[in-house]
């Protein structure tokens, strides 16, 4: 398929900006004033209208199928929220309106505060950071900026996170300009206690934790791991990823974490966009409150208000309250469930354990137990086996109709295989993918070939991507563009994680 | 419940299949002490009618631009956005998409990715564009994380002129980067190159807004000189909409361009989402934060996009990646790709040239005094309305009309000024409407 800027005639156009008569031209200062247009596409608006749907041909979304990405809740999007932030007094509403003229969008914001807090059992909320990872940040400044008014912010330099956790853990602790320690997981899939011990002390700001973690595993022993921090005077972080499981049923709050933050985007069906938006809300307990970002969405009565007079606060992650359109819905959608989230998670629950009573003789399972909303496979045996790869697996899934499932990740499994189905599908959708994906281990034993060159008939064969690294071409660069085809390709695909 | 599939047939099914006799024995690794045994205190679930009804409720309590005649600025923009945008926003295939990290079932996505940073780079004048960044106050905390790291620097400079938010994000990102942050003045509007020369020295970089926070046009060219002249990196913040008709950062010696792409094909939306845009010299690639899309061959030697350089990235990298950003805001950037499309090139130029005239048509008619005088600006001005602005604005709202932002929110010294922001969308008609109001 040709790029918009190959399709691109000059003097062709579509929008035309209004041109009001009878005002004076202005002049730019030449040295300020443009020398060269830039290059955007000339095309006339039906054939953009059809370079962007043929685009939207060559995607798939959950709206296309099952999607069983694990640890991203790829749950399916109501469509009664897209109209609800689509409302005018939502989409066209200035983030600068007085307060006085916003009281409706005021109200969502808190409204949806108040079952934040509810939901992860803490006392305070801030919708401001942008996504999952910026909550991560926001929540590592908070401990930050809580230490150092004990004067601890020295002493306390140290975050602990498990060898399962998402790469925005560790990444967020460089950001926030603190130390990893990093804890083993044991064999059950918990967080080795033991390890843990001789790790956290003093020194020790917090401890970023996924519960049920990214194998899809509730930690028994949490209670224990409460202790150890809170006792050595040290905060936990509760890495919401997962929350889908255990909405109503357990809440972060009341399993000892003093922050956490919940993914929009995942477990409250903001639809993901191929990349975003998110929306990454924190929930704080009483004593970090008076750190949380400004402004603070406060009621008076029956009216809202902004507070920007937090003395104490971190300052702003983003700007305004946070993305709006993601709040409105979110929202919408706990409205539309209210307690009954509870029966969402069970679900979301009962289908993972489903889909794993299915596999668990076609694929390894390296921690036997029941799961949460998802659980990871191994395809260590086909590899060894019949050199058929996770990766493999999940470009033969594509053959079949379905999405792949997070491929290696968690890193502490060898070719893993994350599954999440969310609550939301079908009992028929979840047999044709079981079906599926034990006919691929089948099919790995009889002709591996089908996998290993797997997918077919898509609109592109397996992409080389050590190609793209070592030649790098990041944009349209017009007639000098080069050539790739020129040079063969190599089975250039690396097994690095591919999901999350 | 109308968003769950299972029927009680089919759970019975599911929970013999598992060996379980009920849901409850799912979560038997729960221990006792972390159960909420009890009701999530929420209000009871509403249809789908009735979310409708409660949501048209609370939009209505709010005074929307279509309510209100508006000349809210200072960051956020009141542009016509394009029907052909929502109709490609709301194609299911792209809409509900995760992040594009199995190509084959993602060209759509990845390649419009590579068609957003061609569009940015085209804008910007720089060699590599990311996939987009949260906002435009976020790209300038990512600018100064590659700053650091490329010149080993703890100390970034920042414009007064800069919107206060934007500075506001930088500082509340400093000290986890262990970055000083050292604000220059403006000086009657303006910047003064000489005194951001001298501040620069030993700065990581220099982030100036151009057009600034005041909507007016900074000496850029020797802004970044200055920047340069101290070996400190310059970075513009600009509006996109105002690169028809102004020079590109690359042009002119940036080494970073970075922006709010609201203004570009997205709705106000209370402040979001939208897209940020980060934009730098090819140099700079393997400092860049979050996701970049990149082109590859198949087997075949067919052409397709993958996500590429991911060894910058946290999924990879851990605690030593160039960012922590994973979820970014693909929706919105490719928002900006179809509204960049749709104007083209001359349509870019025409609509930076019809903000200018009616925000000089407005200047004239207002009759106010400029709170900088002499100084040119883009598409908003600042005067002074010879008492609080804030009680000009809570007037002028009685009657639906809102003139604009009163600076002394941010800025001492200018409780009595007004910022007004002239978008397409306005008309020399409203413009009147807005003398009658603030003159009377």
């Amino acid at each position: 398929m040709k790029l918009i800027y190959e399709k691109s005639h000059p003097g062709r156009r579509a929008g035309r900006p209004p041109r009001p008569a009878g005002l004076p031209a202005v002049e730019v200062p030449s040295e300020l004033a443009r020398a060269e247009p830039p290059r955007l596409p000339e095309l006339a608006e039906p054939d953009l209208m059809r370079h962007f749907t043929e685009l939207s041909t060559r995607n798939f979304g959950i709206d296309t199928g099952f999607y069983p990405l694990g640890s991203c809740t790829m749950k399916h999007n109501p469509r009664i929220n897209e109209r609800l932030a689509a409302l005018p007094g939502f989409r066209d509403l200035h983030p600068h309106q007085e307060e006085a003229g916003a009281q409706g969008a005021l109200r969502v914001c808190w409204e949806l505060q108040e079952a934040l807090a509810e939901i992860t059992g803490l006392d305070a909320v801030s919708l401001q950071p942008a996504a999952g990872s910026q909550g991560e940040l926001t929540g590592l400044l908070l401990m930050r900026a809580y230490f150092a008014e004990r004067g601890e912010g020295d002493q306390r330099r140290k975050i602990v996170i498990p060898d399962t956790a998402h790469g925005t853990n560790p990444a967020s602790v460089t950001m926030a300009g603190y130390e990893l320690t990093p804890v083993k997981t044991d064999a059950r899939g918990n967080i080795d206690v033991e390890d843990l011990r001789g790790k956290v002390d003093e020194h020790t700001a917090g401890l970023m934790l996924t519960n049920p973690s990214t194998l899809g595993l509730f930690d028994e022993k949490i209670e224990e791991i409460a202790a150890i921090f809170h006792g050595a005077g040290a905060l936990m972080y509760y890495d919401g990823a997962n929350l889908n499981a255990v909405c109503g049923i357990s809440r972060p709050g009341d399993m000892g974490f003093d922050i956490v933050h919940i993914n929009l985007h995942k477990t409250f069906s903001q639809p993901h966009g191929g990349g975003g938006p998110g929306g990454g809300p924190i929930a704080v307990g009483k004593r970090l409150e008076p750190y949380l970002p400004v402004p603070a969405i406060v009621r008076d009565g029956d009216r809202f208000r902004l507070d920007y007079d937090r003395p104490q606060t971190i300052g702003k992650v983003r700007g305004f309250l946070g993305p709006f359109g993601v709040f409105v819905r979110s929202y919408a959608f706990i409205r539309a469930y209210g307690p009954r989230l509870r029966e969402m998670s069970e679900v979301a629950v009962l289908n993972a354990n489903y889909l794993l009573a299915r596999l668990r003789e076609a694929y390894e399972l390296p921690y036997d137990r029941l799961c949460m909303h998802e659980f990871v496979l191994s395809a260590r045996k086909l590899k060894r086996e019949h050199g058929v790869t996770a990766l493999d697996v999940a470009k033969r899934l594509m053959d079949y109709g379905f999405h792949p499932p997070t491929v290696y990740f968690p890193l502490v499994v060898p070719e893993a295989l994350m599954i999440e189905p969310t609550e939301t599908e079908a009992k028929e959708t979840l047999d044709e993918f079981a079906d599926a994906m034990i006919a691929i281990a089948r099919e790995a034993a009889e002709d591996p070939e089908l996998a290993k060159t797997a997918p077919h008939g898509r609109v592109v064969g397996r992409l080389d991507e050590v190609k793209a690294v070592k030649q790098v071409v990041v944009r349209f660069l017009f007639d000098e563009h080069p050539d790739l085809s020129a040079e063969p390709a190599a089975a250039g695909v690396v097994e690095t994680p591919k999901g999350v | 419940m109308s968003y769950l599939a299972l029927t009680d047939a089919d759970r019975e099914a599911m929970l013999e299949t598992i060996g379980v006799s009920s849901v409850e024995e799912l979560f038997a690794d729960l221990p006792d002490g972390v159960r909420l045994g009890r009701e999530l205190a929420l209000p009871p679930a509403m249809s789908e009618q009735e979310l409708n009804a409660y949501f048209e409720s609370l939009a209505a309590e709010n005074a929307h631009v279509g309510a209100e005649l508006s000349f809210l600025g200072a960051g956020m923009y009141d542009h016509y956005v394009p029907a052909i945008v929502d109709a490609v926003l709301q194609r299911g295939e792209l809409l509900t998409a995760y992040t594009p990290y199995q190509p084959e079932l993602s060209q759509g996505v990845l390649q419009a990715i590579f068609e957003y940073q061609t569009a940015i780079c085209e804008l910007t004048g720089m060699d590599v564009s990311n996939a987009s960044g949260y906002d435009g106050t976020t790209v300038a905390a990512d600018a100064c994380f590659i700053a650091k790291h490329a010149t080993g620097r703890s100390k970034v400079v920042v414009t007064e002129a800069t919107n206060p938010q934007v500075r506001q994000v930088v500082k509340t990102y400093a000290p986890g980067f262990g970055l000083e942050v050292v604000e220059v003045p403006h000086r009657d509007g303006a910047t003064d190159p000489d005194e951001l020369r001298e501040a620069a020295t030993d700065a990581a970089c220099v982030i100036f807004q151009h057009p600034n926070f005041f909507g007016v046009l900074e000496p850029a060219p020797e802004l970044a000189a200055a920047a340069s002249d101290a070996e400190a990196l310059p970075v513009a913040h600009v509006d996109p909409l105002s690169l028809g008709v102004l020079e590109a950062p690359g042009n002119y010696g940036c080494a970073i361009a970075i922006g709010e792409g609201q203004g570009a094909g997205n709705y106000l939306s209370y402040g979001g989402p939208h897209y940020g845009f980060l934009a730098a010299r090819s140099e700079f690639i393997r400092r860049m934060p979050g996701r970049i899309v990149g082109e590859t061959t198949d087997a075949a030697g067919n052409r397709g996009y993958v996500l590429t350089l991911q060894t910058r990235e946290q999924h990879i990298r851990r605690e030593k990646a160039t960012s922590n950003i994973t979820t970014n805001q693909t929706l919105l950037a490719l928002a900006g790709l179809v509204y960049l499309s749709w104007l083209g090139p001359e349509g870019l130029r025409e609509l930076g040239e019809t903000c200018m005239a009616l925000a000089e048509h407005a200047k004239e008619r207002l009759g106010l005094p400029p709170a900088f005088a002499d100084r040119q600006t883009f598409k908003e001005f600042a005067v002074r309305v010879g008492r609080p602005a804030a009680e000009v604005v809570r007037e002028a709202r009685a009657r639906r009309v809102h003139p604009g932002y009163p600076l002394g929110r941010d800025y001492s010294g200018m409780d009595d000024v007004l910022l007004v922001a002239l978008t397409e969308k306005r008309t020399p008609e409203e413009i009147e409407r807005l003398a009658e109001v603030l003159t009377a």
